[in-house]
């Protein structure tokens, strides 16, 4: 089964070799080369096979608990789920290459079944994507080997998955950031081919639309179940800790975002050519910075995987495709003049381009914090920690910004916004968000307490702001339809929708940010308490009264589990009983503490079995008071329904309705363009 | 009655003490709460100390009974602080100091934004100085009403 493994592996290498230099070589010849071009492209297709196969073998050896093979025996055992047997193909560093490997050939497969859309176009991305392939292919085969044999004899049973990993999230968690990360490459590769080819206009960006589109949300998704992932597992009580790792997947979606904003500036107004390719140049580059960076162990992390000389070809590879972009981009640069001027500065082009600046800079921001223990050490000698309170007191200003940018931008007319438009837009929700704040200050937010609750204040007026002008929106185009055709609000806001998806789709997304910062600004109120509790023991925390109950045991062939059971009183009344546990899982010989959660939508109560005071002998039990926690995975469903009906086909061109009537009206008074005044 | 009754002078001690007790307690509690949030478990989990809560870290409760012992003792927090510093190093420190070189990582972040801010202000002007394409005088040259008649049509077809 190895030897097969590692046979497809070696196959895969071979085709995708093939499909990059044949390639290359078709676009150098240039006229002539259709065969040629046409055999790199099937290449390409046939290395979607094989590395498909490769990690069929991979999984399968794992169902099979063959611990012949190494990584089969680091990262899996006989007892372990089924579920998390499949996700043992990404739970290590070799097989999580394999998976990446897999992911990029799936999106080239796509693209060159595709290619009919425009072959030539189409064949430079395919090169593109077909030489970050063999990159990958070159780790698979020489570096990280997935089918390496164990050495010495074979044990009977596998080290089994890290504790951590042992969740239903992380099934899905680690396959949706990758499909993220890897998703980037197919805008950069068509952004390359399309820079190096010279190709004219825009279109180039109306083929990878949707594709950058997707792959956002599939990171966005990727992100916040890592969030998710970390508030319901590791039972500190937060869910995210500024931790590198966390940081490398970050920084990709802030540079993916602002694309996604600056490329409507191209579409629409021909601006900002060569600042879209380097940031989807850098979108690109960053995903793979961060891979390097859990990978090289240049930084540590509690995610880091296991040391080796793997940092190292990250390191070449990010710096070959840096000098190689810069050189296409050297030569070609006078093919991304812009087209347009500005024409006010109150306009959709300028808050674009604040937009961007605030996204690039906190995208910096955290790239800087991530790096800085290493900088010190070099310039110094010291390691120095940089940790979640330095990240929110320079990024929380920044997201602040954003947020208004994010209230204000989309509302704001392209080349030129008037007063009057202005004042039609904001003042309902302006007077809305002022409203929230006077009752949060008149309910007990002392915003000049402490910073974290002028933000949290602040925070709570800009995300009333966005939901106010994103609900605006949609009640005024509705009722412009439900005027016109009669229907109800509701139907026309849907028929609205229709009309211009990516818009409204966009503003639900918005709406859907709004909603993740009412969770997020609730983190200075986070309440916790701790106490060793025996049977009948009380501990208040907040509104409510934690009686232990009892705790229990129990067993299965994975783990021994040591449960609390926790009553929760609120007043008198009895409203929830929680189970928190501590795990010992049998084959990694781990511990693992698995926090209980009740969740509502004012607020977490969160309970820790912390394990058993060493010199007592006595259970603690910690717990959390999180406010507004749920509004955070609230937004991130609204972000994601928003950003599927975003997706969808408007149901008629827009511009052609309005090309219609201006010509209509050029047809019924056709006065001669430039005459008269 | 006398004006100074040994019993309710004791009560009124008593009290006061129990007040200052508290209060004193609640301090201490403050403080290990606010020191403890500034430094790293330094087991290599990337944990704040006091949210550290990893089974089995062989350093976490050691070193919260070495911050309770100096806040006990009244040692002010930049004592507190220097003491874990020689202790565990440098990266006990849950963020760069703002002194000597470690002020950069605190500078760059608005320094780049104030550079930032520049930049797009310069683009945006760069931007307003271009010359206007030549399709928009003949736009300009369009009689107004007829501009007025077709911005308001498109405005009230497609008002969005």
């Amino acid at each position: 089964m190895a030897e097969f493994g590692s046979f497809v592996l070696l196959l895969a290498l071979a085709l995708a070799g093939y499909s990059f230099l044949a390639g290359l070589i078709a676009i150098f010849r240039g006229q002539g080369s259709e065969r040629l071009t046409e055999t790199a492209r099937r290449a390409g297709v046939a290395s979607f096979g094989a590395i498909f196969i490769a990690a069929v073998v991979l999984v399968t050896a794992a169902f099979r608990n063959d611990f012949s093979i190494s990584y089969i025996l680091h990262h899996s055992n006989r007892d372990l789920p089924l579920p998390y047997k499949f996700a043992t193909l990404w739970s290590g560093q070799e097989g999580s290459l394999l998976f990446w490997s897999l992911l990029l050939s799936g999106y080239g497969l796509v693209l060159r079944l595709r290619h009919k859309t425009d072959e030539r176009l189409f064949a430079h991305a395919s090169v593109v994507i077909a030489a970050v392939q063999v990159f990958f292919l070159l780790l698979l085969n020489f570096a990280a080997k997935p089918f390496a044999m164990t050495q010495g004899g074979v044990p009977a049973d596998g080290n089994g998955l890290n504790p951590l990993l042992q969740y239903p999230e992380m099934v899905i968690h680690p396959p949706m950031l990758y499909l993220g990360y890897v998703g980037f490459t197919v805008p950069f590769a068509f952004a390359l081919g399309a820079l190096a080819m010279r190709y004219p206009g825009e279109k180039w960006i109306h083929i990878t639309r949707r594709w950058t589109m997707v792959t956002w949300g599939f990171l966005t998704v990727g992100v916040f179940l890592g969030a998710h992932w970390a508030y319901s597992v590791l039972g500190w009580g937060g869910y995210w800790g500024w931790d590198p790792v966390e940081n490398a997947s970050l920084m990709p979606w802030l540079t993916g975002t602002a694309f996604l904003h600056s490329v409507m500036m191209q579409e629409k107004r021909g601006m900002l050519k060569t600042w879209n390719m380097w940031l989807v140049f850098f979108t690109f580059w960053l995903a793979i910075l961060g891979t390097f960076l859990t990978r090289s162990g240049i930084i540590s992390s509690v995610h880091a995987f296991a040391q080796s000389s793997i940092g190292d070809w990250f390191a070449w590879f990010l710096l070959i495709t840096l000098a190689v972009f810069t050189l296409v981009y050297v030569k070609n640069r006078s093919h991304l003049k812009s087209e347009h001027r500005l024409e006010s500065l109150v306009s959709r082009e300028s808050s674009f381009l604040f937009n961007n600046l605030l996204f690039v800079l906190a995208c910096f921001t955290v790239l800087w914090g991530t790096w800085f223990p290493k900088i010190s050490e070099l310039a110094t000698g010291k390691k120095v920690t940089v940790g979640g309170a330095y990240y929110n007191t320079v990024t929380i200003p920044v997201a602040l910004l954003l947020l208004l940018l994010t209230a204000v931008g989309p509302l704001l007319a392209w080349r030129k916004t008037s007063l009057e438009s202005l004042k039609r837009n904001f003042l309902w929700p302006s007077l809305g968000a002022l409203a929230v704040g006077i009752v949060l200050v008149g309910l007990g937010m002392q915003p000049w307490k402490e910073i974290s609750y002028f933000y949290a204040l602040v925070a709570a007026m800009l995300a009333a702001l966005v939901a106010l002008t994103v609900i605006s929106e949609f009640v005024r185009g509705g009722r412009v339809i439900a005027r016109h055709t009669g229907q109800n609000l509701v139907t026309s806001m849907g028929r609205l929708w229709h009309r211009n998806t990516r818009r409204y789709g966009g503003y639900l997304v918005h709406f859907g940010v709004a909603l993740v910062f009412i969770g997020i600004l609730g983190t200075p109120f986070n309440r916790e308490a701790e106490k060793e509790m025996a049977f009948g023991d009380k501990m208040a925390l907040g509104p409510y009264t934690l009686v232990c109950r009892s705790y229990t045991q129990e067993e299965n062939p994975n783990y021994a589990s040591d449960l609390a059971i926790i009553q929760i009183f609120k007043g008198d009344r009895l409203i929830d009983t929680l189970y928190p546990e501590s795990r010992f899982y049998t084959a990694s010989q781990q511990q693992q503490h698995v926090p209980a959660i009740r969740s509502t939508l004012q607020e977490d109560l969160y309970v820790v079995y912390e394990g058993q005071n060493q010199d007592t002998g006595r259970p603690i039990i910690k717990a959390h008071l999180n406010p507004m926690v749920s509004w955070i995975w609230i937004g991130l469903l609204v972000m994601v329904f928003g950003t599927i009906l975003a997706l969808f086909p408007n149901a008629a061109p827009l511009r052609a309705a309005v090309r219609e009537i201006v010509e209509a009206g050029v047809r019924a008074d056709p006065a001669p363009v430039g005459a008269g005044d | 009655m006398a004006f100074f009754d040994p019993k309710r002078a004791r009560l009124i001690f008593g009290l006061f003490a129990g007040v200052l007790l508290l209060l004193g307690a609640g301090d201490d509690a403050a403080r290990i709460d606010r020191i403890g949030h500034q430094i790293m478990c330094v087991c290599g989990c990337n944990q704040i100390l006091l949210e550290c809560n990893h089974v089995g870290c062989s350093y976490s409760s050691r070193m919260r009974d070495e911050l309770t012992a100096a806040v006990t003792r009244g040692d002010s927090d930049n004592v507190i602080l220097q003491w874990f510093i020689q202790t565990y190093g440098t990266t006990v420190l849950a963020v760069p100091t703002k002194t000597g070189f470690n002020r950069i990582a605190w500078i760059m972040p608005y320094l780049a934004l104030v550079l930032g801010i520049g930049l797009v202000v310069l683009i945006l002007w760069m931007w307003k100085q271009r010359p206007a394409p030549a399709n928009a005088s003949a736009t300009a040259a369009m009689r107004r009403t007829d501009l007025d008649r077709f911005r308001q049509q498109a405005r009230r077809e497609t008002e969005l």
